[in-house]
């Protein structure tokens, strides 16, 4: 492809992002064109409403916030390099990647995913998830017919069952223990080389036993 | 009852296009010729064909009063009778024993009734008077279940799986019709079967005829065998695709048995071939030809909306026909007309006209399919058409079987090559066992001319025994089929709550995530063929008015502001019944005033240590740890006990119940055969929806009118129980709902009203400033806009059923009530409800 290289030119230090995320220069000019897409005004960064403008994800429960889990702190805008290196937490484990034992660990580790996951409850980002930010969580993925009183039961049990040093919240720790569960699901996010197309699946454990096994 | 005339009732049908103008000047001089008197009869004026019966009459007795005029009437009576036996039918199966229901598939029921049908009217002629003719079943049988089929298709999952289907239906139908025919032919060679008259060609002409999977029966299986949705399509798009390259299969080696084995030569193949293509090809663009017709003229039907539905028939039927005229692939031609149309008719048409269609298709459908079966069945009871021949029919239906087998796994292997998704083993599994034949195979077989193939018998009850090993014996074998290597795969289902929950939150990020990056087969392809139809198809084929609707974010408020009509006039039914069943966990929750209010702190380990106990499960977590502070309760907790597990089971149980499906896991695109309405799934996502919507705006409006939400509500709560809790007054009661609902609270004033009641446990929680940190409350929760405050004393009810969504601060505002008076409140909200309603 003789676009390949011109549109990688036009990325600044493409090189450093792909070293870090792991994306290969299909992937990445695959992300720039969708990011290009949802940029509308050509800000060069994509502000909250950018993603509100996808209509599925007004579909999605947690929609908004995964939204929020792109955006630092603070911070009103992503960019092209950030967005990036967010969506590389779904790339699935790599199997063959050498191990260097003093180089950082990759993105798209078990634990930084199970991280990713994690601050999606852990909101105030105290690195716990309290009674209430699970309540919100378990109240925006249930149905309405819940009432409350079940709903707080359930995130009662929830955190009993996970919650292992008895202060009634779940910590990174406690949370990483508990999906440790051999039918666990973990995310993975794939794009292969050499088709423009783009998706995730969803895959179960035993074939990612493997992964474990690395970790 | 007179069964003298078999199937000229049967054919009757067929003829009653063309044999109308004939019978007129046939009357005159032939009386004596009963079909067409019928047919004239029941499709034409009554005055001009009553003369001649009349003045017949006359001369026998003068001037009857009342004459029994039998076969005036016989044939369209005939008819009716069985549609109307075949309708009892369908209702006696569907409302039989439900044990004999979930293990044999419908269709194998009304076969089987089809054989005691035909054992009835066998016991009644000595000979079998009815039966399902091929004219009959593909002029008037076939064509609805196929447009019924392709017009309510999935069409974005259908064409984001085309090639996969392709692949299937047109490679997959020519592998099972070659290796069928061959291996049966060897076999023959190697004298197997005996002496049979019948050569390579016949073989490869009986292969393509027992090719087709039927999608009568595969709908019919799938549906009650809940697979994943590309599966679906794969085995659905797949079996209606395939009919139609049956059929043209069929037809070309129809044409070389005509043509006769010496005289095929290399360029009779290659002329096979071709018209193999442009026959199937041919037979796709007319019926995109004709939907484009379709979508034409409901553009322009705006006054005369009463009879819009009708064309929606009549030029699906058109297609069909004109195709078969041309001889062209009829049933790729209605596929085709259904698929494509589908889109722009129903944007065009009337709302009440889409309603309409969608019945009436349902219908003729369904009632299609239903006298399909029963005649299948009742077909078989007759001894003219069973000839016997052990070789033949066993290894058919072995061959049948095993080159499905072999044929999908070889296809899968090759698709799974190029897909981005690979087909896994269990649905392949699945794929090929769904292999079933039904009456297009059958059809095809009564279509043979008998004096070009005089083995047509055999192969005629060849393919019956096939349509039934398959219909019956894989229709009832499927589910525990599925079953049983669903449950092999997922053996464990003791994951935790906490799991679950991240299974399912998991789901949606992925979900999120890849509509971010953009969704699947997002490509130039489908990105360019969108704009393309945004831009040139639909402004030639969708009304202005249409094209304006279409928009997403209206449609969707549409339906919702439809569905809260609804609701609104259900809601005062619905309510004393969702008051009624929640009442057994009003116990749980009331062990747990009780008790905890006596032990706060320990109580909830206690619950997790007894149900793990009895339950058995494993933990490792909690019960080592609190162990010791239970004997100091254990005699005063022990009745409780059974409680606790059941709890526990609930609450694994409506969390697995109630958690949003992620779109992955939804089925929400799936053809149904007899269910069109909006699903579950469906209402979930617009519930979802809703509540998505309702948190934007809030958050928006408290960005933009500066209010600290937290503060405000806080100290509203507390106004709120200073101000009612002594008296209890109404107004004041019905103020605080409205605007509760105003800040995107939940709605059911019964579970409100429960939940506060019993659970004053928590109350002090809601004081406590610990429990609602400011940022729960800056982004989730939000103050009544001034707006919104000024509507709320006159419509209290209304906002809160145009609000049903609750946001998760709520566990607080349920505490609230706790202390008002439940009964008063109640009441007070019927008249309210009353008052709005008037």
């Amino acid at each position: 492809m003789g676009s390949t290289n011109s549109t990688l030119l036009k990325i600044p230090n493409v090189e450093v992002l792909m070293q870090e995320t792991g994306f290969s220069p299909a992937h990445i000019i695959r992300l720039h064109d969708r990011f290009k897409a949802l940029d509308k005004e050509g800000r060069g960064h994509l502000c909250p409403h950018d993603f509100g403008a996808i209509k599925e994800l007004a579909m999605n429960p947690i929609g908004d916030r995964i939204i929020g889990a792109f955006f630092s702190p603070g911070k009103e805008t992503v960019d092209f390099h950030t967005f990036v290196k967010i969506l590389a937490h779904f790339r699935p484990v790599d199997k063959d990647r050498p191990k260097e034992p003093n180089s950082p660990e990759p993105i798209n580790s078990r634990s930084n995913k199970l991280k990713f996951a994690f601050q999606l409850y852990d909101q105030d980002k105290d690195g716990k998830i309290s009674r209430d930010e699970l309540l919100q969580v378990l109240r925006a993925m249930l149905g309405m017919q819940v009432t409350d009183e079940q709903l707080e039961s359930i995130a009662d049990r929830t955190i009993q069952e996970a919650d292992l040093d008895r202060d009634d919240t779940i910590s990174f720790e406690e949370f990483r223990k508990a999906c440790k569960h051999k039918r666990f699901t973990m995310f993975r996010f794939c794009i292969r080389p050499g088709e423009r197309k783009l998706m995730l699946t969803l895959c179960h454990w035993s074939s990612e036993l493997q992964d474990q096994h690395e970790l | 009852m007179n069964f003298e005339n078999d199937c000229r009732f049967k054919r009757k049908l067929t003829k009653r296009g063309n044999c109308n103008t004939l019978s007129h000047q046939g009357l005159q001089d032939k009386q004596a010729e009963q079909n067409s008197v019928k047919d004239s009869y029941t499709t034409h004026n009554e005055s001009v064909f009553q003369n001649p019966h009349h003045q017949q009459e006359e001369n026998l007795t003068g001037l009857p009063i009342v004459t029994f005029k039998w076969h005036h009437v016989e044939t369209p009576y005939l008819v009716i009778i069985w549609v109307f036996v075949a309708g009892l039918a369908k209702l006696s199966v569907v409302e039989l024993n439900h044990h004999v229901i979930s293990v044999v598939p419908e269709s194998g029921l009304l076969i089987i009734l089809g054989f005691i049908l035909g054992g009835i009217v066998w016991g009644a002629d000595r000979a079998q008077t009815f039966k399902l003719l091929p004219p009959t079943f593909f002029y008037y049988l076939l064509p609805q279940i196929i447009l019924d089929a392709s017009y309510f298709m999935p069409n974005k999952l259908f064409f984001s799986n085309l090639g996969a289907i392709l692949i299937y239906a047109i490679f997959g139908t020519c592998w099972n019709a070659a290796t069928v025919g061959l291996s049966l032919w060897g076999c023959y060679e190697a004298g197997v079967m005996g002496n049979l008259d019948i050569g390579l060609l016949q073989f490869l002409l009986f292969g393509s005829l027992i090719a087709a999977v039927d999608p009568v029966a595969v709908i019919a299986v799938f549906e009650e065998v809940h697979v994943n949705e590309v599966l679906f399509i794969l085995v659905f798009g797949e079996s209606l695709l395939n009919d139609g390259v049956t059929v043209v299969l069929y037809n070309v080696f129809d044409a070389f048995v005509a043509l006769g084995g010496p005289r095929i030569d290399a360029a009779e193949i290659f002329k096979g071939i071709f018209s193999f293509v442009v026959v199937a090809f041919g037979g796709s663009f007319l019926g995109i030809g004709f939907a484009i017709l379709l979508s034409l003229l409901t553009r322009c039907t705006k006054h005369i909306q009463i009879i819009e539905a009708g064309f929606v028939f009549v030029v699906g039927y058109l297609a069909y026909l004109t195709a078969e005229m041309l001889s062209l692939s009829a049933i790729l031609s209605i596929t085709f007309c259904g698929i494509c149309c589908q889109k722009y008719v129903n944007a065009n048409m009337d709302e009440k006209s889409v309603t309409t269609v969608r019945h009436a298709m349902k219908l003729l459908a369904n009632g299609s399919e239903t006298m399909i079966f029963l005649f299948l069945g009742v077909t078989a009871i007759d001894t003219e058409i069973w000839v016997w021949n052990t070789g033949f029919i066993l290894l058919t239906l072995l061959f049948v079987f095993i080159y499905r087998i072999i044929g999908t796994f070889l296809f899968t292997w090759m698709l799974n090559k190029f897909r981005l998704v690979p087909i896994e083993v269990i649905d392949q599994v699945v794929m090929s066992y769904g292999g079933l034949r039904g009456a297009v195979a059958y059809g095809l077989a009564a279509l043979l001319d008998e004096d070009k193939i005089p083995e047509k018998n055999l192969m005629i009850s060849t393919t019956l025994i096939v349509v039934y090993f398959t219909v019956i014996l894989q229709g009832i074998t499927m589910k525990p089929l599925v079953q049983w290597l669903k449950v092999k795969r997922a053996a464990h289902s003791d994951l935790k709550l906490i799991e679950k929950l991240n299974n399912r939150a998991f789901d949606h990020i992925l979900a999120a995530v890849e509509d971010i990056c953009g969704r699947i087969g997002d490509n130039w392809w489908t990105r360019g063929w969108n704009r393309f139809e945004e831009n040139y198809i639909s402004w030639l084929l969708m009304k202005p008015k249409a094209r304006k609707n279409r928009d997403y974010l209206f449609s969707i408020f549409h339906k919702l502001n439809l569905e809260d009509a609804i609701n609104y006039v259900s809601e005062g039914e619905r309510q004393g019944s969702l008051a009624f069943s929640r009442s057994d966990e009003a116990a749980n929750v009331d062990f747990k005033k009780q008790f905890g209010s006596e032990f706060a702190d320990v109580m909830p380990n206690i619950m997790v240590d007894m149900s793990n106990y009895e339950l058995g499960i494993e933990h490792f977590s909690v019960t080592s740890i609190v162990k010791d502070t239970i004997p100091s309760v254990s005699l005063d907790i022990h009745g409780q006990d059974r409680k606790n597990a059941m709890d526990d089971i609930n609450a694994h149980h409506l969390l697995q119940q109630h958690l949003y499906r992620s779109r992955k896991h939804q089925h929400r695109h799936k053809y149904s055969r007899s269910h069109f309405s909006i699903n579950q799934n469906e209402d979930e996502v617009q519930e979802i929806f809703q509540r998505t919507m309702r948190s934007r705006l809030e958050s928006f409006k408290s960005t933009k009118m500066g209010v600290n939400p937290a503060k405000k509500i806080t100290k509203h709560h507390k106004k709120e129980l200073t101000h009612k809790m002594p008296n209890g007054h109404p107004d004041g009661t019905g103020h605080l709902y409205g605007d509760e609902e105003v800040e995107g609270l939940c709605v059911f004033l019964p579970h409100l009203i429960e939940a506060g009641i019993e659970n004053p446990v928590f109350l002090p929680d809601m004081d406590s400033p610990t429990h609602s940190p400011p940022w729960l409350m800056e982004t989730e929760a939000v103050a009544p806009s001034q707006r919104a405050q000024r509507r709320l004393p006159w419509t209290p009810n209304r906002l809160r059923r145009l609000a049903p969504m609750r946001i998760s601060t709520c566990s607080t505002d349920s505490f609230l009530m706790a202390d008002v008076s439940l009964t008063l409140e109640e009441h007070e909200e019927h008249s309210q409800t009353d008052h709005v309603e008037m």
